[in-house]
């Protein structure tokens, strides 16, 4: 199972405060720019909200020191020792969840911690759950296919 | 992990330094190693030696010529194997920014070599505080160099006996050694040779690299000019350097969020085009196989001919499939160009290792048209063989692949049979008899040793010992200086002859590459536009070499909009990209004259050393025939359509009535003069003599006006030296 942040695009009004939140709890400061959920217009009164779904792990794949893994709730996580700030995830990243700050070494990505859900007056936000599908399984199981065919071996 | 005492390492010296942070790219200060009296030593930088030499190779250079002397040989003592970085090398967002360059005197040019090679090991150094590596002196037993970069030691210890030799053993049983535990395996790179190394010049430097996908070492090839035969004359088993802590900024670059910006750019048009250009995240450089067979290109038969109808059976896809996907292959951290790509669990047929399953690095480009075409060989299987026992023994597979056909067709024409050759089959197309040449070259059997001294050494001595004609061996000994030529064909391309034996260290496609602008673009039809053209891609892609950088990331993806730029072949946003980045790692600006007079500066002291060591002469710079035209009548016969269209268009003599023989004496005699004519333009082109000598005016015009070297030019050019 993968747990993720679910969006609804439908609901969102467009207040930024999970943006706040977010940036808040993981840098101490109010700034949009830090934020691992991003809001953007989509026309009058609409909204796209854009966040980690967890599943496509191409970041997994692209990381040359395995500093991104998939921890056992299914949630892509970053170990910031092992990071060598190469931004390659970033670029492989398709939705532009995975983000970094110019001049500081280590990106940043949702990892479904949910306190952004609480401070949504919208309920445009809610940490759901979801299968492996093959989709989210490729890319990770790809790049250790040699292990485990070296273990079987 | 293996404890280092009980594994019989016994310690010998052990010096200390303080590691020290890199300031805007640069330690300022370099490490000198004697591996004879065991001792380290640390030299400073000086700021005119920075604003000179700049990094990199060029920092190599400057280093061999101060410790060495224009009489020393490369078996000499004081001859010093030296890996230099470059300022830029060792940031992470960059593609292609891990790469050492190494610079030795050649055991097969008598001058200067200088390889790019990616693996871990140069970044690792720079990061303890160093701008380059020299290691010179010989050891009295087989020793093993351990560089801290965290502690700040240099050790050396005595390796022994039990220790493995080549390179896939040697290499991964060396970092499990010299890693602090599980976690730290990737903190540790290795540069070690092999068994080939102890006998044969063509051999390499293989630089380590931990794959952890894999959970074992990979190893990236300084494969030219034989500076694993220096290393094992040193009697050093292996130079280790360990460094934890790797992060993005090391290089305290004077604008790393410009650094992010600039990769961050390159990496998502990597992304985005690289399945549409080059498929370089798919297939390597080996994506070119199938484009060099269609463009008559790819070495077959000893360079002989361009092109078989066998070549899709080692095409691109061939290779694809035979690679393991979507894994980070990049030679350094942050590329994700991701070019070195491996099979996993090929079972070897042949040899010490025979049954076993081994991870096989490549092949490369190179490698699949060296030992591939070149020998006749079209099975993959065949070529992974090749390409694993050339790795693990320390030999270069361009050499290898070039001597190899060169022997091979010495066999067609009767000069080798099975007496000469130790019972070894050398027809065209069997890898086996070709993998027993590599067997016996490590196990240092008489013609095994006698093949890896290469063709320059081989066509004499066929000529000598067995009366076979010495100009057909001439002919047919793809080699300029002692170094053998890799793998395009430059018959159809004047310039391209020129890109490969106009050239400081001979034959290497690193200067120029100018095929398809010469031969399939008719760009550069004139000699000053081809000379031109020679002096702009040597400058330019010497100075990927001055930072540390790789040459790939350039021109094997380009951004969507290229072609729209007037020299779309110069890749202008790129270049753009190197300005911005070396500005942004090192504070200071760069432009077009900058770059090119960083390059020139040390391109022109490059020559002025070959001068200093007795070469640099214009007779060091013509190449074999074979890679000028047709040796041979059938040769011609070939290609009898193309070869009696120019010899009506160009050389304006009517081939009708001509026999075969004549119009092979016509042709050969052509192109020799468009050759003198070409060498002519370059040599002006560049500031230099007739006979290739800088010209004192010319390094004073540069700022290289250094009182060393313009006594070594004057001495030349007065006729003295």
């Amino acid at each position: 199972m993968i747990k993720y942040l679910k969006l609804h695009d439908d609901k969102c009004v467009g207040c930024q405060n999970c943006m706040a939140t977010c940036s808040r709890l993981y840098f101490k400061a109010e700034d949009p720019a830090r934020s691992r959920i991003q809001v953007f217009p989509a026309g009058p009164g609409k909204h796209h909200l854009v966040a980690c779904d967890q599943e496509c792990r191409k970041c997994v794949a692209e990381c040359p020191t395995q500093a991104i893994t998939v921890n056992s709730q299914g949630v892509v996580m970053i170990n910031k020792g092992l990071c060598v700030g190469c931004l390659a995830c970033v670029a492989v990243c398709p939705i532009g969840a995975m983000r970094y700050y110019p001049g500081e070494s280590t990106p940043y990505k949702c990892v479904a911690c949910g306190a952004c859900v609480k401070t949504c007056p919208a309920d445009a936000l809610e940490i759901a759950q979801k299968e492996d599908s093959p989709a989210s399984r490729l890319p990770f199981e790809t790049a250790q296919a040699v292990r485990k065919e070296e273990a079987q071996a | 992990m293996i404890d280092i005492g009980k594994h019989g390492f016994t310690l010998l010296a052990e010096q200390k330094f303080q590691p020290k942070a890199i300031h805007r790219g640069y330690a300022m200060r370099t490490l000198y190693v004697d591996v004879g009296g065991k001792k380290s030593a640390e030299k400073p930088v000086s700021e005119d030696m920075k604003k000179r030499f700049v990094g990199g190779k060029g920092f190599g250079l400057k280093l061999l010529w101060d410790g060495t002397k224009p009489s020393t040989k490369w078996n000499d003592p004081e001859n010093e194997i030296v890996i230099a970085m470059g300022p830029v090398c060792g940031n992470t967002n960059y593609p292609g920014s891990g790469k050492s360059l190494v610079v030795s005197l050649s055991p097969m040019t008598g001058v200067p070599i200088d390889s790019n090679v990616g693996g871990y090991f140069g970044p690792y150094l720079k990061f303890g505080g160093w701008d380059a590596l020299e290691i010179q002196g010989k050891a009295d037993r087989e020793t093993i160099v351990f560089i801290d970069s965290n502690a700040g030691t240099v050790q050396f210890y005595e390796a022994p006996a039990s220790l493995p030799q080549d390179t896939h053993l040697l290499a991964e049983e060396l970092t499990r050694a010299f890693a602090k535990d599980e976690k730290d395996l990737q903190s540790v790179s290795v540069v070690s040779a092999g068994r080939g190394a102890d006998y044969s010049p063509m051999s390499v430097l293989n630089f380590s690299l931990y794959d952890k996908r894999r959970q074992g070492v990979r190893v990236k090839q300084a494969g030219r000019g034989g500076i694993g035969h220096v290393l094992r004359d040193k009697k050093i088993r292996a130079v280790v350097c360990r460094f934890a802590g790797v992060h993005q900024n090391l290089n305290d670059a004077a604008d790393p969020a410009a650094v992010q910006r600039i990769g961050l750019k390159l990496h998502r048009e990597i992304v985005v085009n690289d399945d549409k250009q080059c498929k370089m995240r798919k297939q390597g450089t080996a994506h070119l196989m199938e484009v060099m067979n269609d463009y008559d290109l790819l070495p077959t038969k000893n360079h002989k001919y361009g092109q078989d109808p066998k070549g899709p059976e080692i095409a691109s896809w061939v290779w694809e499939k035979l690679f393991s996907q979507n894994l980070p292959d990049g030679c350094w951290y942050g590329c994700t160009m991701a070019c070195a790509h491996a099979v996993d669990h090929f079972e070897l047929e042949t040899g010490p290792y025979k049954g076993q399953k081994v991870c096989v690095d490549g092949p490369e480009y190179e490698t699949a048209a060296g030992v591939g075409s070149n020998l006749y060989v079209y099975d993959p299987h065949g070529i992974l063989e090749l390409n694993f026992y050339c790795d693990t023994y320390g030999i270069d597979t361009i050499s290898f692949g070039t001597m190899t056909g060169f022997l091979m067709e010495c066999w067609e024409h009767g000069i080798l049979n099975k007496d000469r050759t130790d019972g070894i089959d050398l027809s065209w197309g069997n890898w086996q008899g070709a993998a027993q040449i590599l067997h016996d070259m490590a196990d240092g059997k008489r013609f095994g040793v006698l093949a890896g001294k290469g063709v320059k050494f081989l066509a004499e001595y066929f000529a000598k010992e067995y009366g076979a004609d010495p100009q057909f061996l001439k002919d047919i000994a793809l080699h300029g200086k002692g170094l053998e030529q890799s793998e395009y064909i430059s018959k159809e391309s004047l310039a391209q002859q020129g890109g490969y034996y106009l050239t400081n260290k001979g034959p290497q496609h690193d200067e120029a590459w100018l095929i398809f602008m010469d031969m399939v673009n008719n760009r550069i039809p004139t000699f000053e536009n081809k000379a031109e053209a020679l002096h702009y891609f040597p400058m330019f892609r010497t100075w990927f070499g001055l930072q540390g950088l790789c040459k790939l990331p350039w021109n094997d993806v380009e951004p969507a909009d290229n072609a729209k730029h007037a020299e779309p072949n110069k890749v202008p946003e790129h270049v753009q990209n190197y300005y911005e980045l070396y500005t942004a790692i090192t504070g200071e600006k760069l432009d077009w004259e900058g770059l090119i007079t960083q390059s020139e500066r040390v391109y022109n002291f490059q020559r002025a050393f070959n001068v200093r060591q007795g070469y640099g002469h214009r007779q060091d710079d013509y190449p074999p025939y074979r890679a000028m035209g047709p040796v041979l009548e059938d040769e011609y016969q070939a290609r009898e359509e193309r070869y009696d269209k120019q010899m009506k268009e160009k050389i304006g003599v009517d081939p009708a009535g001509k026999s075969l023989a004549e119009k092979v004496k016509i042709t050969r005699e052509y192109r020799l003069k468009q050759y003198d004519s070409l060498i002519d333009a370059v040599f002006k082109r560049r500031g230099w003599t007739p006979d290739g000598c800088p010209t004192p005016e010319h390094l004073t015009k540069l700022g290289m006006d250094l009182p060393e070297l313009l006594a070594v030019v004057n001495a030349r050019i007065a006729g003295k030296a």
